[in-house]
């Protein structure tokens, strides 16, 4: 499903005369109707195809009116190559500010997946504005807000940005609906979206791929020959109630809800007419909604099971789980050879590579060299752009030769107060991109002691979510942040995240005027994409420390989509 | 109080006074004579033109601007052709037809449209325009029989179109866009004689007309109807006529003025007469007419109706019982509560308090405001629910009218006028006149939003001040910091931009530095050609439109090497510009790269530069040349990769020549893989050598390839080669994958101790796999083999029991 289908779906667009729909791609366009109007990202390669289009018309002797509707934004760059490419007079351009896609009660998505390569990889800063504007439009909606946090580059900018949209704009007061905004850059934390997600909704998503809050289930999950599109949101019932759940209580729950189900059923019995009418006509239908709901998440379950629950699957696990922490390394790094060698998963391999890379502070000169050759060996030469690109985003590292930079970054380090030590710092960490994951669990105690036992069913923090071996870093720090109110006692934390925090009170009064229940709904805003996995943590803390949290997103992500974008042989 | 009614003149019902409203600043030696003066509406500003037909034709006559109350505002030397006529208008040209046939007269007049011209050519047409911002010029159509120019005419609004009343002496037309239509005057006297004059009211409602034997005619402007008929008794024909009412006017009436002699004509048939000793001009108003002579400026004006119900002699109304009250109080007298009681027996001391308010505001002495309105404040505090509003809002806005009505200032607005006109333009009147101090004063004193008030004039202030020659820079853009500060709504680039247009460029750069929003510095910064200071301020604001626009700019202004170097220290601007040249300039990229040494990136490109190419041979040389840059940027681990892949490739070209196995593109995996099942042992093997391939990953391969094949005997000779490095419980498995139990059997033995039980296991062996854990004593095992078992295998289930607890 795409973005456009939610809002408008073929039908109405039918409605309002819309003869055909197409997908823009770099073909022509066999149609007898004399207007052509594209939808479209504003992206320089789809311009290029239309201009390719227009042009082709052109060469037929074939008279066209073309329309361009650009979204969120125009960029000068395609007005540029439309230009350039001679059409520029014969197109009308518009512009559809849509930056805001609600997937469910609370969960928002900008749908701009691009965010992320063309921020972290290309330090193109084009969407930060928009990410600004998404703000800004939020804020006129159900601001003021009382607190902003942040941090991360982008996030500043993002900040900074809504800030002059705020002051150009005209205030209006109004009761606000938002009390707090945390910003957080997705390259803050790649450790989270690295991880194999193990609650229902993570799950669904690494397995089927959740595309715009639809999933289409196969064959093989609605045992029919026919493929189903369904919608997962909490308007499902079933779904509400085991999304945020860990997978292995997820059985248990749908085998009580099928019992609780035949035990509505069974009511029939020894009914007489009256009831039976009033049966039929209040509840046989909810049951029956119900009923297929059941079925089709046993399926999906059924079919996860089948996946995940083989051996292979266990010890990916385990690996995982001993890279969180930092133990039997040598081990995993053999399991992660044998994974490369025997070409098990292309993406899964990269995964893992990169969460080795992470979890280590980069790799030792020797496996770094070892590993990538092997991978060059098992899926082609062309990967050295991804190793680039890796690199380049700061999922993949090298170790230094010798422990000399790191020896003076410590002792730079406890002159962390001084400004221009400070400063030194960060130009080492943008040399070296170090990720400082061991010395951030240890300080924000991110894994939990192994040896003791974690109920699952009764999950006593957000660790649970990762079956009780790591609590969600970037969960982690809206939590510090929102308890401690800002980012005071929190310096070493924010020197080994590269800095960029922030901690600012919104427009004067917002304090005054938010109240009750709004004091307590935080904003939380991913830049660069977040997963399900942290969207269920975030929901298990509101309930915890009573906060609602709304999350924003650039778009929804999980480790696929994040290293697919970061693949070398695209252009 | 009877002083205030001592100019008022009866006139039918109503009475009309005449009010000074200066003695004018001006000092004109030959008075208004032999001069053209107007007057614009509104308290406007006069021109004035000294003998407009000139003596000689080097006499360049002047014209002189002045503020309504004389003040003079500007000055200068008049050096076109003869003036038929002067009206205030915008500056705008009629084009050559007009030029070309000579204008024997002109009007201006304002309309809803905006302000138009209509004239009379030289060969006896009408030409008009309605709107000067909006010019069209329209010919009208000719008029039957008419030489030279009509007698008198007047320009009329009617049914939203603008025609032209015209008289040629006896004949009355209609002039429209498309004809000319004869009209009479319902219920003209037959002995009225010809028209000699004609005026329009300022709503163009009403029209007068004058005979030659001084009757004077007066109706609704549609000519429909009359109302009313009046001998003036004059046979010369008067310098002017004014129509003079006022909005729910009771009495309106018109104004003649002859060399000597001001008469009011009422409809009602009543006239008033005022001598005049001067050379007078009137100018007509909305609510009254102003007369303007050379020593002082008079208003005439019927006394609005609420003024005269208070201060008539002997009146009982509300308001002026409310007036008396206040007197008296004000002398102590019991009277007051008397007069109070009165008014409040009637319960009109709302009323009361209402009409005070609103006769302040009619009225134009000071004194007579304060009066009134202490007075209205006195009965408001008898009155419980009387909302301030209305008295708040008459304070202020008398306030303001007094203070613009100074003389120094010149706008003698009256209220009706100032809310006609409203409260914006009159600032902006101020503004134009470059009163702005006060005109600041005012927009705080009504609190206006600063968006709309103060920011407004200091906007105009500043485009104002930037072109005063005499001041340094410096001085200007401190004066400009102080006093505009960051008020809201003022913006910095568009006073930078007035400033060069007016040639001053370091002013503007100056004041460029003012404005917060670097986006809005850019684009000046660009027309100045301060490119370097106009591309670090688009970043600088983060829009990244706004870096491509100027990045754009600057490609096609500088040469490529500077281009280049510059964008190097905007490491923003140059990472757009790479996005940009990926998709659409590769050979520039390679060029940037090439700039900044950036070896790795250059490596990169030509690697990705040959997944493009077909062809085998061009391939390999750009990869060649990725080589190169991988070894200058020291990059050893890419330079090797990549030459193996050149290697790679030539020897899959070499045996896709020689066997057509189709390698080309594969990965050295895929590769071995496709050679393993082609049966080409020999060259996966030399793969495996010469690309240092692991053993295990060898292994591997070679073990699935043959299962999949069943090439059991290959298998059995493989395994035994040498010692396995994957061990042997991969061999069990992948046997058992390919369902062959036999074969997988072959192998159990040779598996470590560890893997056994597993081992049995995938055989299904369970007895194996008992034996196998007992003999290992491993607890956890013997429940892996348990949990496999199933109610039939008692014996076994017994047996491991046994073991288990044996063990304990």
């Amino acid at each position: 499903m795409s973005p456009l289908d939610r809002i408008a779906n073929v039908s109405t667009l039918k409605q309002h005369e819309v003869d055909k729909l197409y997908k823009v791609e770099h073909k022509p366009v066999v149609s007898t109707s004399d207007q052509l109007c594209f939808l479209i990202r504003p992206r320089i390669q789809t311009v290029k195809w239309i201009c390719d289009v227009a042009n082709a018309d052109k060469a037929a002797g074939r008279f066209r009116r073309y329309k361009i509707i650009f979204t969120p934004r125009k960029f000068y760059a395609c007005e540029a190559m439309l230009e350039e490419q001679g059409i520029f007079g014969e197109v009308t351009t518009d512009e559809w500010s849509f930056c805001l896609l609600p997937l469910d009660d609370d969960v928002i998505s900008m749908e701009l997946p691009e965010f992320f390569r063309d921020n972290f990889l290309a330090g193109d800063q084009r969407w930060v504005r928009t990410a600004g504007s998404a703000l800004h439009l939020l804020h006129s909606l159900y601001g003021p807000f009382s607190k902003l946090y942040g941090i991360g580059r982008c996030s500043k900018m993002a900040y900074e940005s809504w800030r002059e949209q705020v002051e150009e704009g005209e205030q209006t007061a109004r009761r606000a609906e938002i009390g707090k905004v945390f910003l957080i850059d997705r390259d803050v934390d790649f450790v989270t979206p690295l991880c194999s997600q193990v609650v229902y909704e993570g799950l669904v998503d690494d397995i089927f791929r959740i595309k715009c809050g639809c999933v289409e289930f196969g064959p093989d999950v609605t045992s029919s020959d026919k493929s189903l599109k369904v919608m997962l949101n909490s308007q499902d019932k079933v779904f509400n109630e085991i999304r945020n759940e860990h997978f292995s209580n997820v059985f248990g729950f749908l085998s009580q809800k099928a019992r609780n189900l035949q035990g509505a059923y069974d009511k029939r019995r020894g009914m007489d007419i009256k009831q039976m009418k009033a049966f039929v006509s209040e509840e046989l239908k909810g049951l029956k909604q119900e009923h297929r709901l059941l079925s089709m998440h046993i399926g999906a379950s059924e079919s996860i099971m089948k996946k995940k629950t083989k051996q292979d699957f266990q010890e990916l696990l385990k690996t995982e789980h001993s890279l969180l922490e930092g133990f039997e390394i040598r081990e995993s790094i053999s399991f992660l050879e044998e994974h490369i060698s025997r070409q098990v998963s292309m993406m899964e391999s990269l995964r893992l590579l990169c969460l080795l890379s992470i979890t280590e502070n980069g790799l030792l000169p020797k496996d770094y060299r070892s590993l990538k050759a092997q991978y060059l060996q098992s899926y082609g030469a062309d990967h050295l752009l991804t190793f680039s690109n890796l690199r380049q985003a700061g999922l993949l590292a090298e170790q230094p030769a010798g422990e000399a930079l790191s020896a003076m970054e410590s002792k730079v380090g406890k002159l962390v107060n001084d400004k221009t030590a400070g400063k030194l710092t960060d130009a080492f960490s943008s040399l070296a991109r170090k990720s400082n994951f061991r010395a951030l669990s240890r300080k924000l105690n991110l894994v939990p002691k192994s040896d003791e036992e974690y109920d699952l069913r009764v999950p006593r923090d957000m660790a649970y979510i990762f079956s009780g071996a790591y609590v969600l870093l970037s969960c982690k720090l809206v939590e510090q942040v929102l308890e401690r109110d800002g980012w005071t006692g929190m310096d070493e934390v924010t020197r080994l995240l590269n800095g960029h925090e922030f901690a600012v009170t919104g427009s004067s009064g917002a304090d005054a005027r938010t109240q009750g229940d709004a004091r307590r709904v935080v904003l939380v805003m991913f830049l660069g994409g977040c997963t399900f996995s942290e969207i269920s943590a975030l929901r298990f803390l509101g309930r915890e420390k009573g906060y609602k949290f709304i999350v924003v997103t650039t778009a929804i992500t999980n480790s696929s989509r994040l290293i697919e974008s970061l693949l070398g042989n695209q252009i | 109080m009877t002083f205030i009614t001592a100019n008022w003149n009866p006139l039918g019902e109503a009475f009309y006074r005449k009010s000074e409203l200066y003695e004018m600043c001006w000092n004109l030696r030959d008075g208004l004579r032999d001069c053209l003066v107007a007057a614009a509406p509104y308290g406007g500003p006069i021109a004035l033109l000294r003998e407009p037909v000139r003596r000689s034709p080097s006499s360049r006559p002047q014209l002189e601007i002045y503020s309504a109350s004389g003040v003079s505002i500007a000055s200068f030397p008049w050096k076109s052709g003869p003036v038929v006529h002067l009206g205030w208008t915008r500056h705008f040209s009629m084009g050559q037809e007009v030029v070309q046939s000579q204008v024997l007269e002109a009007k201006v007049f304002h309309s809803p449209y905006g302000t138009g011209v209509a004239i009379v050519t030289g060969s006896s047409r009408f030409i008009m325009a309605t709107n000067i911002d909006d010019l069209k010029l329209r010919r009208l159509p000719e008029v039957p029989g008419l030489q030279g120019k009509p007698s008198c005419w007047v320009v009329l609004n009617q049914d939203r179109q603008t025609k032209v009343l015209l008289s040629t002496g006896s004949e009355l037309y209609i002039l429209d866009n498309t004809s000319c239509t004869a009209v009479s005057l319902p219920g003209l006297a037959p002995q009225g004689g010809s028209i000699v004059h004609m005026s329009v009211s300022f709503s163009y409602k009403y029209l007068a007309v004058l005979t030659d034997s001084g009757h004077l005619w007066t109706g609704p402007s549609h000519l429909q109807d009359k109302m009313s008929e009046v001998d003036t008794k004059k046979l010369t024909p008067p310098k002017q006529m004014v129509w003079c009412r006022r909005p729910k006017s009771q009495q309106p009436s018109v104004v003649l003025m002859w060399d000597r002699l001001l008469m009011v004509v009422g409809v009602c048939q009543d006239t008033i007469q005022f001598p005049t000793e001067d050379q007078c001009v009137l100018v007509g108003e909305m609510d009254g007419v102003r007369i303007i002579s050379s020593t002082n400026q008079e208003l005439l004006q019927e006394v609005p109706l609420v003024c005269q119900e208070i201060f008539k002699i002997a009146s009982m109304a509300p308001g002026a019982l409310l007036l008396e009250a206040h007197r008296e109080y004000e002398k102590s007298s019991q009277k007051a509560d008397e007069y109070l009681r009165e008014i409040k027996e009637q319960s009109m001391l709302g009323e009361a308090v209402s009409q005070c308010i609103e006769a302040a505001g009619h009225e134009y002495d000071p004194n007579t405001q304060k009066s009134l309105m202490r007075a209205a404040s006195f009965g408001k505090c008898f009155l419980t629910d009387f909302s301030p509003g209305q008295f708040v809002t008459t304070c202020r806005e008398l306030r303001v009218l007094n203070s613009v009505r100074e003389s120094s200032v010149g706008l003698p607005l009256t209220h009706t006028q100032f809310k006609q006109m409203t409260l914006q333009v009159l600032i902006d009147r101020l503004v134009y006149r470059q009163f702005y101090p006060l005109a600041i004063e005012m927009c705080r004193y009504l609190k206006i939003p600063d968006y709309q008030g103060v920011s407004r004039v200091l906007k105009h202030w500043a485009s104002c001040k930037v072109q005063q020659k005499d001041l340094s820079d410096e001085a200007i853009a401190r004066a400009m910091c102080a006093k505009v500060g960051d008020s809201p709504g003022v913006s910095y680039s568009d006073i930078a931009a007035k400033a060069y247009e007016c040639g001053r460029t370091e002013l503007a750069i100056k004041l460029l530095d003012f404005e917060a929003r670097s986006g809005e510095q850019v684009p000046l910064l660009l027309k100045m050609k301060r490119s370097q200071l106009a591309l670090s301020k688009a970043v600088e604001s983060g829009d990244t439109d706004l870096v491509y626009t100027v990045v754009t700019y600057l490609k096609n202004e500088m040469n490529r090497g500077d281009f280049f170097m510059t964008l190097r220290n905007q490491p923003v601007a140059l990472s757009l510009y790479r996005q940009f040249c990926k998709l659409q300039e590769q050979e520039t990229l390679k060029d940037l790269y090439n700039q900044d040494d950036d070896h790795k990136e250059l490596a990169n490109y030509y690697v990705t530069a040959s997944y493009r190419e077909k062809r085998l041979e061009s391939r390999l040389s750009l990869l060649q040349s990725a080589v190169d840059e991988y070894n200058k940027a020291k990059n050893e681990f890419s330079a090797k990769a990549t030459e193996e892949e050149m290697r790679l490739l030539r020897f899959q070209r070499k045996l896709d020549d020689e066997k057509g196995a189709g390698l080309l593109e594969l990965s050295l995996q895929a590769t071995m893989e496709a050679l393993l099942a082609l049966g080409l042992y020999k060259q996966a093997e030399q793969l495996y050598r010469d690309f240092r391939v692991p053993d295990k990953r060898y292994w591997w391969l070679k073990l699935k390839s043959l299962a999949e094949k069943e090439e059991w005997d290959e298998l059995e000779k493989f395994s035994k080669s040498k010692k396995s490095p994957i061990g042997y419980l991969a061999f069990v498995e992948v046997c058992m994958k390919s369902n062959n139990k036999y074969e997988a059997k072959k192998y159990v033995s040779k598996v470590t101790p560890e893997q056994r039980v597993k081992a049995h296991l995938a055989i299904s062996d369970l007895d194996g796999a008992a034996d196998a854990a007992i003999e290992r004593k491993n607890d956890s095992e013997i429940a892996t083999v348990l949990s496999r078992c199933s109610a039939a295998d008692r014996l076994l289930i017994e047996r491991l029991n046994r073991a288990s607890t044996a063990k304990k």
